[in-house]
């Protein structure tokens, strides 16, 4: 009887998790580089994406132009890989043509905050039903390495060869202010969290982003002189950031230049655009 | 017996919308712009009514991609701009042509170059619409000159859109932007409303969107279980980006193809006098109005002139061109531009004397400047 339960319990823990059945698999290996954080997202995504129990032909995933931007060729979704800066703007167009469409958008921290800032930021503002993804890793890995609009300040890319003089973004902040509904941080090494947090961005309803800080060991971190992938990851992801739950403990002196992570925003009484307008086309057809 | 027609008096934008909305339309993403902008705000009351969905975008380039977002949906997308719109547009517009995704832009045009002369015409966006955007694009592009046409035409263009899978653009200018004229509104059914085509795949998992059988494959809308790639770069026919070298030619020449060798059906073209004319004016937009009324009084003095209008200006109407020209002594070609669509009459009549007449002041060409030039010849 005891043994009867072992088993059991064994049984449910080490199910392996079916990744096949969300991968295009002979799109794979993959284009990112040994060390990339890339991967550990994608991975986690699809747990979420597993979790909330989507079905696969209801999901479009649109990318823009990065190394992040192709994600969408190893899933079996409806995939979309737009242009640099645009995915939220092609994306905005599938979803309000076909509203009953789960959109998730895979995107890099310059393609949502520099070529693309305009989209992003009027997406957060109607509050739009899709999940934005921005893989965060500071830098422009798939032209080599230039600075991005969250590149720390004086921080090393083959365009801020003196150190970088312009301040990064807080792609959070930019979220937030923009009226987002929901909005949340996590981080390539906190891989359950993540996972976490992206089930509760997919299950919300309205526009929910979640920044994932990432790491690009190539570009970023040879230039920025860490060690190897593994030392960066925990130089910047774990010692660079605080939990919510933390951070309620800390002063802001405390918390310093430090990433806070967790869910920080989720309204779920706002009114989400694509409910807004089937409403309004029931107002005027009856008016009609 | 059918029910009387309905007629109106409307603007030249107006009819754009209504031709938009005959056709199927049920999408529109687009940003204001001057002299285009009542094209989305007629649309921005109508298309709810219908159950259909306007949104205005945050900028051009959104409106662009929006548009495409809402083909790839499933719904008939339409977009409408003007000259500097048409410049930001311009690389959302390559990548419709290479994913192959049918779309319609609108492009009211205006001076140029730059912010130029929001409200006042011209024709000076032929070549922008041709090569604005970069590498070998194929581009359909429709020219009415007068307000019924630009319903009629907004309906042909979306059917070469949706029937050839590529971004088809509808140019006229402000003059007939803004200019009312009595448009009969036709009967459902009346004009060919062509629908996307439909994949006959059993499994969908057998689905390729850019299926080398076909000419033209058909495009599944996304949702609905075929579960494929689309992208600007480079693919094979399952839509994923290819390396191979032989597959990036072959990719690169079929898009061209299906224009080119289609050619027939897009063009439309109004010939007037042509068969016996020795002096023939090529016009389009409303620089053909005033060459139209040219041409007949040209006639009145004895002179053997005749018009070739072009309802097509892309892909180019060089055979019809060349059929139309064959007794001409010269070929006068009147367009709001320094010297642009003259530039292919050139290309398509060597050796025939070719006089481009051109305006960039805001102002319409006169019939009497058309004559003018046609006396020079008689």
């Amino acid at each position: 009887m005891a043994e009867g339960a072992a088993v059991k319990k064994k049984q449910k823990v080490n199910v392996p998790f079916d990744y096949d059945k969300y991968l295009r698999k002979g799109k794979l290996p993959h284009i990112w580089c040994p060390g990339c954080g890339h991967g550990i997202v994608l991975k986690s995504l699809l747990r979420a994406i597993d979790k909330v129990g989507l079905d696969k032909s209801s999901i479009c995933m649109a990318s823009g132009i990065g190394c992040s931007s192709r994600t969408p060729g190893y899933v079996d979704f409806n995939t979309l890989h737009s242009l640099h800066g645009r995915a939220i703007a092609f994306a905005t167009g599938v979803k309000l043509a076909k509203p009953e469409m789960n959109i998730l958008v895979t995107i890099g921290d310059g393609d949502a905050l520099a070529i693309g800032g305009n989209h992003f930021i009027h997406a957060c503002r109607r509050n739009i039903d899709m999940t934005v993804i921005i893989y965060s890793n500071a830098i422009y890995g798939m032209t080599g390495g230039q600075v991005s609009p969250t590149t720390p300040e004086g921080a090393m890319s083959t365009t801020s060869p003196h150190g970088n003089m312009e301040p990064a973004f807080d792609a959070c902040a930019v979220a937030e202010a923009s009226g987002a509904s929901f909005v949340a941080r996590s981080t390539a090494y906190h891989m359950q969290e993540l996972e976490k947090v992206l089930t509760a961005a997919i299950e919300h309803k309205g526009m929910s982003v979640v920044e994932v800080l990432d790491s690009c060991p190539v570009y970023y971190g040879r230039q920025n002189k860490y060690k190897s992938a593994s030392h960066m990851m925990e130089e910047i992801e774990k010692k660079g950031t605080v939990s919510g739950a933390q951070a309620k403990n800390l002063s802001e002196e405390e918390i310093g230049d430090r990433f806070v992570r967790g869910i920080l925003k989720q309204d779920k009484d706002g009114v989400e655009y694509c409910d807004a307008y089937d409403n309004l086309i029931a107002k005027v057809q009856v008016k009609k | 017996m059918a029910a009387e027609r309905v007629k109106k008096l409307m603007q030249g934008n107006e009819a754009c919308a209504e031709g938009a909305l005959y056709a199927g339309c049920e999408f529109y993403a687009g940003y204001p712009i001057t002299p285009s902008t009542e094209i989305g705000e007629i649309l921005s009351y109508k298309l709810p009514l219908i159950g259909g969905k306007f949104i205005q975008m945050e900028d051009e380039i959104g409106g662009m991609a929006a548009t495409i977002g809402g083909s790839l949906a499933g719904k008939k997308s339409l977009t409408a701009t003007s000259g500097p719109g048409l410049s930001l547009k311009q690389e959302c517009i390559g990548f419709a042509a290479m994913a192959e995704v049918p779309c319609v832009i609108i492009n009211v045009m205006r001076g140029g170059p730059s912010t130029g002369y929001p409200t006042g015409p011209s024709q000076s966006d032929i070549m922008a619409t041709k090569w604005g955007t970069h590498g070998d694009t194929p581009v359909i592009a429709v020219t009415p000159s007068y307000v019924p046409e630009i319903f009629t035409e907004t309906v042909r263009a979306f059917n070469l859109a949706e029937k050839y899978r590529t971004p088809v653009f509808v140019l006229f200018d402000e003059i007939i932007g803004h200019m009312r004229e009595v448009v009969t509104i036709p009967h459902p059914g009346e004009l060919e409303v062509i629908d996307r085509a439909k994949t006959d795949v059993e499994n969908k998992e057998d689905y390729l969107p850019y299926d080398n059988r076909f000419e033209i494959p058909p495009l599944a809308p996304f949702g609905e279980g075929y579960r494929y790639h689309v992208t600007g770069l480079n693919h094979d026919e399952d839509g994923f980006p290819t390396n191979d070298s032989k597959k990036i030619d072959a990719g690169n020449r079929k898009i061209l193809a299906k224009i080119e060798n289609n050619k027939e059906d897009i063009w439309s073209c109004e010939e007037v006098d042509t068969e016996d004319a020795e002096v023939l004016v090529f016009a389009f937009g409303s620089s053909a109005r005033s060459a139209s009324f040219a041409v007949r009084e040209a006639r009145k003095q004895g002179i053997k002139a005749g018009l070739l209008r072009p309802l097509t200006i892309w892909p180019f109407p060089d055979e019809p061109l060349r059929k139309a020209a064959s007794k001409a002594k010269v070929v006068i070609v009147p367009e709001l531009n320094l010297g642009q669509t003259v530039l292919e009459v050139e290309r398509t009549l060597p050796g025939v004397k070719v006089e481009g007449l051109h305006r960039v002041d805001g102002e319409p060409i006169t019939p009497a400047e058309i004559l003018e030039v046609i006396d020079k010849y008689k």
